[in-house]
């Protein structure tokens, strides 16, 4: 359903909708055509293209630093080396001083987090018709090319995040330990239902709120650059450059909270109450 | 805005380059940090001491130069006395030398003189024998006067 001179709000439509490939009550295993078919796949659906871009471009980021990790030696770096070292100093400092632990896990569930992220991020600088277009024209109908504006991507980096903040919760308390932070506070054991509530609230609240945080941002900011790119040709640059100029800072803003927030999660997770 | 398998997915592939990263990036960049760090403070330690050698070195050149300078001092004190002696020496040789040649050409000229005076007695015996000779030429017995003559001369 390529579109011809589409209205405004279905040029919106096109650009905000996934290439979802699922299981239709009606069509049987099939791509969705148009966000109504998708919604209707549930939740057996997959975005390809969500998936096919956040692992390409994780596969780049590990290649990268794998590239780094291979040519590592203690003399002078240069080329890849030094920007793998960058990162990895930048992000060694920013977990040792907020997790007081030891962990091999965090500093690279961090370093990959930020890494990772920032280049999701960053496919919001591609022009938001060049590659839907290049794909319409290889006869793809929907190609969403920025997977951290589609919260199923988000929100699956936070979960991986909870179930750390469960997993070394339970591991550094214990069970008992852990079912206790959750019902013996605030207000002493008489009120458990009520502490119990509260703190699981607060414990949803992480994953909930790093989710989306990072969707909010980037489908604002990508909602913009469509918009922007409805205004005539002539005047698009106008407000599309100084945009793309303060969404640099926001590309890497928002790769450096989840790290961030990642990391000062999981030392909670260490600390005992 | 659906909520689907995307989200399994995610966490699937967001689990794995974790994985990855943690076993084959991470340790390998920290451990070359580490690497360089150690070698950063060996090297300042290392040059540490090497400016310390030096300023040992530099004192103990000094040390030696002062040593040497008056050594040589001594040297050529000792130079100088050796000189002054080896003078002295070859002058006290002269002098004796001297002495000597002075002693024989007196010794010399006190035979020259010896002979000297025989030939002169020898010539002044014959003049006077030749002078008395014509003095005396007609009456004199010429052998008789020659014998006479000849023991004079051998008085002389």
């Amino acid at each position: 359903m390529a579109l011809q001179n589409p209205t405004p709000s279905e040029y919106i439509q096109h650009h905000l909708t996934n290439l979802t490939y699922g299981y239709h009550p009606e069509n049987g295993w099939s791509f969705a055509h148009g966000a109504k078919e998708a919604s209707e796949m549930g939740f057996i659906a997959i975005h390809v293209d969500t998936m096919a871009w956040s692992v390409g471009l994780g596969i780049l980021f590990c290649w990268l630093f794998r590239v780094g990790a291979n040519s590592a030696h203690s003399g002078v770096p240069t080329g890849v080396l030094n920007f793998v070292e960058l990162m990895v100093e930048f992000v060694d400092k920013s977990v040792k001083e907020t997790f007081h632990g030891s962990s091999n896990l965090i500093a690279p569930l961090a370093l990959t987090i930020c890494c990772w992220i920032f280049l999701m991020n960053l496919m919001d600088l591609v022009p938001v018709d060049l590659v839907p277009y290049l794909f319409m024209s290889a006869g793809v109908e929907y190609m969403k090319i920025v997977p951290t504006t589609d919260v199923n991507a988000t929100l699956g980096m936070s979960i991986g995040v909870f179930l750390l903040i469960v997993f070394y919760s339970i591991k550094i308390k214990g069970f008992g330990g852990f079912v206790g932070e959750l019902t013996l506070q605030p207000f002493g054991k008489w009120m458990i239902p009520f502490n119990f509530l509260l703190e699981a609230v607060g414990l949803i609240a992480k994953p909930i709120s790093l989710a989306l945080r990072l969707f909010g941002n980037l489908y604002a900011g990508e909602l913009i650059f469509i918009l922007i790119a409805l205004l005539p040709f002539y005047l698009q640059w106008f407000l599309s450059v100084p945009w793309a100029i303060f969404h640099i800072l926001v590309i890497v803003l928002q790769a450096f909270i989840f790290m961030m927030l990642t990391i000062v999660y999981l030392s909670m997770a260490h600390e005992h109450h | 805005m659906n909520l689907n398998l995307t989200l399994i997915g995610q966490l699937i592939a967001f689990t794995i380059f974790v994985v990855f990263c943690m076993k084959y990036v991470w340790p390998p960049i920290s451990g070359a940090l580490a690497d360089r760090q150690k070698k950063i403070v060996e090297g300042l330690d290392a040059a540490d001491k090497a400016t310390r050698d030096l300023e040992s070195a530099k004192s103990q050149i000094e040390d030696e130069l002062k040593q040497a300078r008056t050594q040589v001092t001594e040297l050529l004190e000792q130079a100088n006395k050796r000189s002054a002696q080896i003078v002295g020496e070859a002058q006290g040789k002269a002098q004796l030398e001297a002495e000597k040649i002075i002693a024989s050409a007196q010794v010399q000229i006190a035979q020259d003189a010896a002979q000297a005076r025989e030939s002169l007695r020898a010539d002044v015996a014959q003049l006077a024998v030749a002078g008395a000779e014509k003095v005396l030429r007609a009456s004199v017995d010429r052998a008789a006067h020659k014998k006479l003559l000849s023991d004079l001369a051998k008085e002389l």
